[in-house]
């Protein structure tokens, strides 16, 4: 499907959903609850068919977290960006590790990098950083290290 | 103080007088001995991130290390004679990085190519990961600066590496600038 049309079915079924313009692909931006039903409808809707995740990372904004979901399908080459806003106090989204398997590390990652909480995650563990890193959050723009860091 | 002014890398180091029928070679034993070791060291096949790619360029036609007797590059600590730590060190691989160091055999050498093995480089500052200079590990006998370094660079280093076994002083004696 062309980006036109992409924005027009995805409007559809989520008529709450808001683009951004001038993108390459079609960005859509949403609520972190509305996340988990709209991945299965884009996952197993035969015109969508979304079954590859390609990328899943977050960006530190300082006054908020944003997920960032780059999807795309194997089946129609169309590629999709969703991006949810987190709250800094309290980051939590539903996890999509059932939905494409990838995610599962994916997931891992930001957890132990930006400190996002993925509920009802199966393992939801450090994946790189070695034992006693829970909770530090190397990625967040205000993590401090006196040990390891040198200030500019 | 400068070792190459002290040593001369072209000619075999001793006398050779000739005689009917044969010859007589008088030299030191140390010498000797460092100079066939300087002439066929073998690199450790280690690198970490985009010097070992200028590594794999020297390695190659072009430059082609084996030139100076480097053409040996082994995949096992165990018989390699020199380490050349291409590229960044990060905290997750420092005792990687030292367990390889100990199980290379003496006489061994340890080159640190690049800013991020010299210092940490771009990875200086605001980092928790990197280690800062790949000398906080295991000693250094040769640093090449580059980011990464050019083929040219590697090569010189090694040749310098070369003459500095051949000089037969020690990395302290260097270092003191005792000779």
């Amino acid at each position: 499907m062309e980006n036109q049309d992409l924005q027009l079915a995805i409007t559809e079924i989520f008529p709450s959903a808001i683009f951004e313009e001038g993108s390459e692909w079609p960005t859509l931006t949403i609520e972190p609850d509305q996340w988990l039903s709209l991945a299965e409808q884009i996952r197993n809707q035969q015109t969508l068919w979304f079954d590859y995740m390609f990328c899943l990372t977050c960006v530190d904004w300082k006054t908020h977290l944003t997920m960032v979901y780059h999807l795309s399908s194997t089946k129609y080459r169309h590629n999709l960006v969703v991006k949810a806003k987190l709250d800094l106090a309290k980051p939590q989204i539903e996890t999509i590790s059932h939905i494409w398997r990838t995610a599962e590390f994916h997931e891992r990652e930001v957890y132990e990098m930006f400190g996002v909480n993925f509920l009802h995650h199966p393992d939801l563990r450090l994946l790189i950083l070695p034992d006693g890193w829970e909770g530090k959050n190397p990625l967040l723009k205000n993590f401090e290290d006196p040990i390891n860091m040198i200030k500019l | 103080m400068d070792i190459n002014t002290k040593i001369n890398s072209e000619k075999f180091p001793g006398q050779i007088e000739e005689l009917p029928g044969g010859g007589i070679v008088l030299s030191k034993l140390d010498d000797i001995i460092n100079w066939a070791r300087s002439n066929s060291l073998w690199p450790l096949t280690f690198a970490t991130s985009c010097c070992g790619i200028e590594y794999m360029s020297t390695a190659g036609a072009k430059y082609d290390f084996s030139r100076f007797g480097f053409e040996v590059a082994r995949a096992s600590p165990r018989q390699a004679d020199v380490i050349i730590i291409a590229g960044t060190i990060v905290n997750k691989m420092a005792p990687v990085l030292k367990r390889l160091y100990d199980q290379m055999t003496d006489p061994k050498y340890v080159i640190a190519m690049g800013a991020c093995a010299i210092s940490g480089g771009p990875f200086f500052y605001n980092t928790y990961s990197v280690v800062k200079g790949a000398d906080h590990i295991i000693p250094v006998d040769v640093y090449v600066a580059g980011c990464p370094p050019r083929p040219e660079a590697l090569l010189h280093a090694l040749i310098s590496l070369q003459e500095k076994i051949k000089s037969g002083y020690t990395r302290e004696q260097i270092k003191s600038s005792s000779i």
